[in-house]
């Protein structure tokens, strides 16, 4: 049998195995070497909610996916071309994310009776060999048994054995995608540098698996993806959270100030806290608190020292911080509040992504409570937008609250990373200290943005107290007089409302700047909508794409823009909520796309849901 | 950019250190503010005294912050001519965390009351004291709502007939100090606001103490819980319910200091001095023992229950331990990551692998 050489555009591959078949590593090995190789690319890594459910069974699988081409890669990729699966339960898990036609790789060790039985197929049923697999192509591997040889003449344990069955299966991937086994190698060294023999033997199955490939003449096609086009520069691979933790790094350095990070553990916001521990060089203090109450207020009263306070939590420590991030509003000092958000309401699906705390993070304190709220893109955004949300927070002495969500966080991308001098500086106005001033100081002074200036403790000649209560416009003294209140309220929200003359006006990704159709998106949902309407445009149609990074407030152009479209939908990964912030504000009728299953959109189903309504009648029409 | 002055103070802190001190006096401390707690109020009596310590605690008036939670006590910051923050029901611990963390350099004072700090805020006040954060908290305990008018308190005692609790209430009170024990506090004493002369004397002390200086202060309600301490207040029975503690002293007690505390073993008893007992076989206070730290904070019977107590309810330091600090201890860490590894932001961006695309 000869191996045909195929040219592929993109690839989707899906490595799923038992949360112990090291699959997220595997996934991730093979996407750097991609990377390597010049390739643009989307990862989405999915996790069991246990750490360690049975293994065997369904809800232990871990999988990776990974797309990759020498186009454009916006999205991890709705269905996958190739499926590797290292049992039944991982084949039961993902079989139905396999485009028809696709490659299926089989650890057949993982198809016995015992790993049947926990996957839950019925007595005597066996899917490698009852045709039901049969409008695929499967290729059944021995996967276990071959990495077993391969390491027969070492001293490892069976379990050590074991663990290095994922870097035969990376092997054999290499020679089917014509990928270099050697950045790898070379990983793996430095990872078990002290443990030359595991390095060896991880080495050693690796290769093997290469060669399997090679010799066995069972593959009948072998594929390669020629570099895609992107910029010229230098790139990384970076996930979101990763990238929030480089923005806020960035943050310290070009504003001068230390940054102090209160937070408390929860899925899928905790790399962030992981991250930031690991760079307490660069002035960043973390501080892993006994609850997320604490962990805002803490960051409030490092803000209140004079240091960058930022809070990261997902949506139930959200609502556990709204009292906190009402008292930054009202003591007007700056806080950044990241959420990382995940499907709710309550306990929700922690693994599972959603964009549905939009509304709380506008609405969801008590009073009129106005934040500033950023929303990162994609993973590399990440970096931006955190490092905005602390230039929006200590330029104008506000809480700003980002909204990333596990879609980005662990998802990845390649990022043309920039460097220092590129990155603008952030300004802060401290208050002088004063001697001998008869003058009283008054701390809630505002510049012509409505800002006060920031008066931190061991500034002589200023002492002056702020609180929760409602304060008298200039002295801040607790006041209850009517006319004040109304007046503060209006102030705080015009603070906020100002910020917009210092973001950028709200640019069109792709499409016309007017015309029939706009698809409105905002946050994570960036990838699946640049890729959707670019192939309904390449279809000829007039469709346009904008993508907020700014909510609150909206860009100044905004409204503007809107209203040069005949329609505009809403896409999001909830229930309605930016499509009701774009009705309220500017009363125009946009439709919503909605997708509350914890998984972001696929570009063929967003395709879908756009011509779906745009093959509806349009009963509101714009005068 | 920031101002050179406010960039210094972040990075060095006082630059003056303490020699640098001015003659303040108590009224240097005292904020333009009404003062706004009622007629009587047991606060006047403790804003009094800690305006009166400020100018002997060795730190300028700019490096002094004071915050509160909610209740009638929060209002103390607005008081205090020093930095203030008025926050929230019971986050003051963590707020101030935050801010000593950062600012190792100020001198940062919590004030809180039994609601704020044993119900709503009962977690982040243990978690202060095992951290061991260097900052003093006073703990302004009436035994009940008043800034709500009138709900019964965590450290109410059971049987409290208050608005909430019209036949009496049925939970188990805190015994803050215990409760402070527990958490492994490394400061733990008793003051009450009519004495006000031993009570500057535990402020002087909580700010000496280098680490979370717990300060319980009996404070008299007049309007919904008036008397509550009266046993400890009175003239008549005050010198047979409490027993003042100093460090090396005998614990002796009474009218004439006619009694004693004495240790049969681990189990405290009360002893008469004279035939029988002498002085020297009193058991001595040391601030340091933890156990006997321990038995003296377990004397917590409430006035309410009986008319003499079996054991005096003990005023003063009860125990003083040095342990490391926690913002000492972040500032140690943050230190040695800066002296192993230099900030370099542009290495940090690139990360552990790249590639060129041309």
């Amino acid at each position: 049998m000869t191996t045909k050489d195929q040219v592929r555009e993109e690839v989707t591959i899906r490595f799923a195995g038992d949360s112990g078949d090291g699959m997220q590593l595997t996934g991730s090995l093979f996407t750097n070497t991609t990377a390597l190789l010049g390739n643009d690319l989307r990862t989405l890594p999915e996790f069991p909610a246990e750490i360690r459910a049975p293994a065997g069974t369904v809800p232990g699988v871990s999988s990776f996916q990974l797309h990759f081409g020498s186009t454009e890669i916006m999205t991890p990729g709705d269905v996958c071309d190739v499926l590797v699966v290292m049992n039944s339960a991982a084949l039961k898990a993902n079989l139905s994310l396999l485009k028809k036609g696709g490659i299926i790789i089989a650890n057949i060790d993982g198809f016995d009776k015992k790993n049947l039985n926990l996957a839950k197929y019925p007595e005597g049923e066996n899917p490698l060999e009852d045709g039901s697999l049969d409008s695929y192509r499967v290729y059944e591997v021995d996967v276990s048994s071959m990495t077993k040889e391969a390491l027969s003449e070492t001293d490892l344990s069976y379990k050590e054995v074991d663990r290095c069955k994922n870097m035969f299966v990376l092997g054999l991937l290499f020679w089917m995608y014509n990928r270099p086994v050697e950045p790898t190698i070379k990983f793996l060294q430095k990872k078990f540098g002290k443990e030359p023999r595991i390095a060896d033997a991880n080495v050693n199955v690796l290769k093997t698996g290469y060669h399997f490939g090679e010799t066995a003449e069972i593959f009948s096609s072998r594929y390669t993806v020629e570099e895609a086009d992107l910029k010229p520069g230098t790139y990384r691979n970076i996930t979101g959270n990763e990238s929030t933790v480089l923005g806020l790094v960035a943050a310290t350095q070009k504003s001068g100030l230390p940054l102090f990070f209160g937070s408390y553990p929860i899925t899928p916001a905790s790399d962030i806290l992981h991250g930031l521990s690991r760079h307490k060089n660069f002035g960043v203090t973390t501080f892993q608190a006994e609850d997320e109450i604490a962990a805002v207020s803490s960051a409030i009263g490092a803000a209140f020292g004079g240091h960058i306070g930022v809070t990261s939590s997902s949506g139930p420590g959200i609502a556990l911080k709204g009292e906190a991030m009402g008292l930054a509003v009202m003591l007007e000092l700056p806080l950044v509040v990241l959420n990382i958000q995940r499907a709710g309401p309550s306990t929700g699906m922690p693994t599972k992504t959603e964009q549905a705390d939009l509304l709380q993070a506008m609405y969801g304190r008590n009073g009129e409570s106005p934040m500033v709220i950023v929303a990162p893109k994609s993973p590399a955004d990440c970096f931006n937008m955190a490092f905005e949300a602390c230039r929006i927070a200590l330029e104008h002495m506000i809480p700003v609250m980002y909204l990333s969500d596990g879609y980005l966080a662990n998802g990845s991308e390649p990022w043309k990373f920039p460097q220092e001098k590129d990155l603008k500086d952030i300004k802060v106005r401290f208050e002088p200290p004063r001697e001998n001033s008869d003058e009283p100081f008054l701390p809630y002074l505002r510049d012509e943005n409505h800002v006060r200036s920031w008066a931190i403790p061991g500034t002589e000649g200023i002492e002056h107290r702020v609180g929760g209560l409602e304060k008298e416009d200039g002295t801040g003294n607790v006041s209850y007089d009517p006319d004040n209140h109304e007046k503060m309220v209006k102030l705080r929200e015009a603070k906020r409302n100002k910020v917009a003359d210092f973001i950028p006006l709200q640019k069109i990704d792709q499409g016309n700047t007017t015309g029939e159709v706009l698809v409105l998106g905002w946050g994570s949902t960036y990838g699946s909508i640049r890729t959707a309407v670019g192939q309904l445009r390449r279809d000829g149609m007039d469709i346009s794409h904008a993508h907020l990074n700014y909510i609150s407030p909206f860009p100044r152009n905004l409204e503007e823009l809107l209203r040069g479209f005949e329609r505009v939908i809403v896409p999001e990964i909830n229930n309605g909520q930016l499509v009701r912030l774009i009705r309220d504000e500017f009363l125009i009728p946009a439709k919503p796309i909605n997708k509350i299953k914890g998984r972001p959109f696929g570009v063929q189903e967003l395709k879908d849901s756009i011509l779906n309504i745009l093959s509806e009648k349009q009963t509101v029409t714009e005068s | 950019m920031t101002t050179k002055t406010n960039t210094d103070t972040l990075k060095n802190g006082n630059a003056n250190g303490s020699n640098g001190i001015p003659k303040y006096s108590s009224k240097d401390f005292s904020s333009d503010q009404d003062v706004r707690w009622c007629p009587g109020c047991g606060d006047y009596t403790i804003l009094k005294q800690v305006q009166n310590v400020m100018p002997d605690i060795g730190v300028l008036k700019k490096d002094i912050v004071f915050i509160s939670g909610i209740g009638c006590a929060a209002r103390f910051p607005y008081y205090m001519d020093t930095f203030g923050m008025h926050s929230i029901h019971g986050r003051a611990p963590a707020i101030a965390t935050g801010l000593k963390v950062s600012r190792p350099e100020l001198s940062v004072w919590i004030i809180t009351g039994d609601g704020d700090s044993l119900s709503i805020g009962a977690n982040h006040f243990v978690q202060l004291l095992r951290r061991n954060v260097d900052v003093n908290l006073l703990l302004f305990n009436n035994q009940i709502y008043g800034l709500t008018k009138g709900q019964y308190s965590p450290t109410a005692p059971e049987g409290t007939v208050s608005k909430s609790t019209p036949f009496g209430s049925i939970d188990h009170p805190f015994n803050p100090l215990q409760l402070s024990m527990g958490a492994d506090g490394t400061f733990i004493a008793r003051a009450m606001d009519r004495d006000p002369k031993h009570l500057q004397k535990m402020l002087l002390r909580a700010s000496e103490h280098k680490g979370t200086s717990m300060l319980e202060i009996l404070q008299n309600c007049i309007v919904f819980n008036d008397g509550a301490f009266e046993l400890f207040t009175d003239k008549k029975s005050r010198p047979r319910e409490t027993i003042y503690v100093e460090h090396g002293e005998p614990l002796i007690f009474g009218s004439e200091n006619e009694k004693g505390l004495r240790l049969d073993g681990l189990t405290p008893e009360v002893v008469e001095l004279g035939s029988e007992y002498s002085k020297d076989d009193l058991w001595v206070h040391d601030e340091k023992d933890k156990t006997k730290a321990d038995l003296l904070t377990r004397f917590f019977e409430h006035p309410h229950n009986s008319e003499h107590l079996k054991f005096p309810r003990p005023f003063g330091v009860l125990y003083d331990v040095d342990r490391p600090t926690y913002d000492e201890g972040v500032t140690i860490q943050n230190a040695e990551a800066l002296k192993r590894n230099k900030p370099d932001l542009n290495a940090l961006l690139q990360g552990p692998e790249t590639w060129e695309v041309s």
